[in-house]
């Protein structure tokens, strides 16, 4: 299991696209993968989840992946929040 | 007799504009939920039904994605996306499964899914993810449509000037009124950053949504306004509101039509003299916006955006990244990349660098001095200009360069860094124009030598001016004395035209000065070549430049020239304008 905290740093927050971005992304692995915010938990790979966290401007977000490629897919995420989703 | 009274409904300004017309009420249709046991017998058989609403559900919205795509381009039909993604939402498909496999009906177990989703997002605070349930209570309409085997609502009867009035549209509605004649649109649900809002946007349709119940107030054929501009709709408008409606809408149409002409006509002066007007931008989101404006390239791109909101120095593949969008974007029209123009102190309190305390940062280690100080800030900045130089005509600028040493220095580091890419075998422009920006009073002084070793130059105004009237203009104690129209300027500004052209090159101005539509007569007349603006002044200056003549402008500039203070200069272009009567 690999785990990492990620604060939102994109201006828009995760709002429709990036929340389409990071599902696609995830999507690709086999691992699950979880946000947990507060103490809400939603599947990573489910949009309808992942807007529902309301994840906006400087929410921290806890990202656990499970599975196989774990390691990947949280490389994934971070590399998508590093480059603010190409905002 | 019977008055009309006007009913003023307030929702939200999603759109701009003024629209008047008859309304075309789109109705709901009605899907009934009831909930059916079905045997276990056919349980596998209605997953089956679902799968198939899912798939057809989803060659539709792949229409939709289209559709959109032709009409408004990749940036818009990623809206598309988002739907496709909540119908292959695996918590979706999964609830849906287990409540069929307990013997209900696909319709109900749908309907018992997404109620559930919707409601966690009415908890919501947030307005902007509060609105997100509308998208999914778009795609549960859409594939409970196709379970029933009912066709939707459909825009394709609209046949007269409309305005649509709905309880709600989606993106496959409102883009399907492309090239119908629909004035505008009026909604009971949806916020500033609805599907509905960000569409008729791009189709420059005035809307208003977030009504609450106008759906259930309007009847087909009424008449009805639309204010995009207020955010408001008026029902029943009496004669005279009718009548300041009109002249508002009729005085919108002649702006439209004043700057889509002047879109495509060149910037010119009434007896031919040609000067280009390009755009300042800080982003690669802005191009689009002032292509649309009318701007023939950029003149000025601010490259420290890049350095902000991060915890490192940026490296040359991030450079890459980011401008090569800029440059295919822009492509073919040409680009001057500003490098590096940030100070010191800046870097220091991003934890970027470590430098000591200035007690003047102003003048202390900034911009072209710091690049020089730290050159792997520099270096991998110009690999990445010098890589993005083949995507598209672009042009190199350096900032703040105060003398010959300086420019040479820079000029050193760069032929360094193209030796190093031709060892490496990347391919750049080899004849990359390479200009500077003039904003230091010593660069004035010796324009003449800067003149013959560079291919361009760029007034910027605001440091000059800050430079040689020694005046900080966010000091309110000083601020007075900024004076762009000081006489000491305007000889400044003139030296460095004039010495431009002796050395054969072409001079722009990319400060604010160069947007002021009161100063263009008198650096027009100057003999500037290119002014580099903000987007929102593209238009402007152009339909001043064409309004003018070149002689009038030069025989004007000549004259405040040997004017001896600012304020004569400021009368003498009042009166310029009066005698023309043009307004600044």
């Amino acid at each position: 299991m690999k785990e990492k905290i990620i604060v939102v740093s994109n201006k828009a927050g995760l709002h429709a696209r990036p929340a389409a971005t990071l599902v696609q992304t995830l999507s690709k692995y086999q691992s699950d993968v979880k946000i947990l915010k507060d103490d809400f938990e939603v599947d990573a790979k489910s949009v309808m989840g992942v807007m529902a966290l309301a994840a906006a401007y400087g929410s921290k977000l806890k990202f656990i992946a499970d599975g196989p490629d774990e390691y990947e897919a949280i490389g994934a995420v971070e590399n998508l929040f590093d480059s603010k989703f190409g905002e | 007799m019977f008055v009309d009274r006007d009913i003023v409904l307030e929702g939200i300004a999603a759109s701009p504009g003024i629209a008047i017309g008859k309304a075309f009420l789109l109705e709901e249709e009605d899907f009934c939920f009831i909930r059916k046991e079905i045997p276990k017998s056919f349980r596998e058989a209605e997953r089956k039904r679902f799968e198939d609403a899912i798939e057809k559900t989803r060659s539709e919205f792949k229409v939709t994605y289209n559709k959109i795509n032709d009409v408004l381009g990749e940036n818009y039909a990623h809206i598309a996306d988002v739907h496709i993604l909540i119908l292959d939402d695996p918590t979706l498909k999964k609830d849906v499964y287990k409540l069929i496999a307990d013997g209900v009906n696909a319709e109900y177990a749908l309907f018992k899914v997404l109620d559930k989703i919707i409601r966690s997002f009415e908890n919501i605070n947030d307005s902007f993810f509060k609105e997100r349930k509308v998208d999914i209570q778009d795609v549960g309409k859409k594939i409970l449509a196709n379970l029933f085997g009912k066709k939707g609502k459909n825009l394709a009867r609209v046949d007269e000037e409309s305005i649509i009035i709905a309880n709600n549209l989606t993106p496959a509605d409102t883009v399907s009124v492309r090239g119908k004649k629909i004035a505008g649109f009026a909604t009971d649900i949806g916020g500033k950053t609805s599907h509905t809002a960000i569409i008729a946007q791009g189709l420059a349709i005035p809307a208003v949504v977030g009504l609450k119940n106008i759906s259930s107030l309007v009847k087909t054929g009424e008449t009805v306004i639309i204010d995009g501009d207020k955010g408001e709709v008026i029902l029943n408008p009496s004669s005279k509101t009718l009548l300041h409606y009109k002249n508002k809408y009729d005085l919108q149409l002649s702006r439209t039509i004043e700057l889509e002409k002047l879109k495509n006509l060149t910037s010119e002066t009434a007896d031919n003299h040609k000067i280009f007007i390009f755009a300042n931008i800080d982003h690669s989101d802005e191009v689009p916006l002032i292509l649309n404006k009318g701007a023939v390239g950029i003149g000025l791109y601010r490259t420290e955006t890049i350095y902000f909101n991060r915890d490192s120095i940026p490296a040359e593949e991030e450079h890459f990244d980011i401008y090569s969008k800029v440059v295919q974007q822009i492509s073919p029209y040409a680009i001057t990349i500003r490098t590096f123009d940030l100070g010191g102190d800046k870097l220091t309190k991003m934890g970027l660098l470590n430098l000591g305390f200035e007690s003047n940062p102003f003048l202390g280690l900034r911009s072209i001095r710091l690049c020089l100080k730290y050159p792997e800030i520099f270096i991998s900045q110009l690999r990445a200009i010098l890589r993005v130089s083949v995507l598209g005509k672009v042009k190199l600028m350096y900032p703040m360069i105060s003398g010959l040493a300086e420019l040479r220095a820079a000029n050193a580091i760069l032929d360094k860094v193209k030796e190093n890419l031709r060892k490496e075998n990347i391919k750049f422009d080899e004849n990359m124009e390479v200009g500077v920006m003039i904003e230091v009073p010593s660069a004035v002084a010796v324009i003449d030598s800067i003149a013959k070793e560079v291919d361009f130059v760029s007034i910027g105004t605001n440091d000059l001016i800050q430079y040689t009237l020694a005046v900080d203009r966010v000091n309110e104690n000083v601020a007075y004395l900024y004076e762009p129209m000081h006489p000491a300027i305007l000889r400044f500004i003139k030296r460095t035209i004039d010495e431009g052209h002796k050395a054969g090159i072409k001079v722009a101005m990319c400060g604010e000065m160069a947007g002021e539509p009161k100063y263009a007569p008198v650096i027009l007349g100057m003999g500037l070549d290119e002014f580099s603006v903000s987007p929102s002044q593209i238009a402007t200056i152009k339909k001043i430049v064409r309004s003018m003549s070149f002689v009038d402008c030069k025989t004007m500039a000549d004259k405040v020239l040997k004017l001896e203070d600012s304020k004569s200069i400021l009368k003498e272009i009042d009166l310029f304008y009066e005698t023309r009567g043009i307004n600044a």
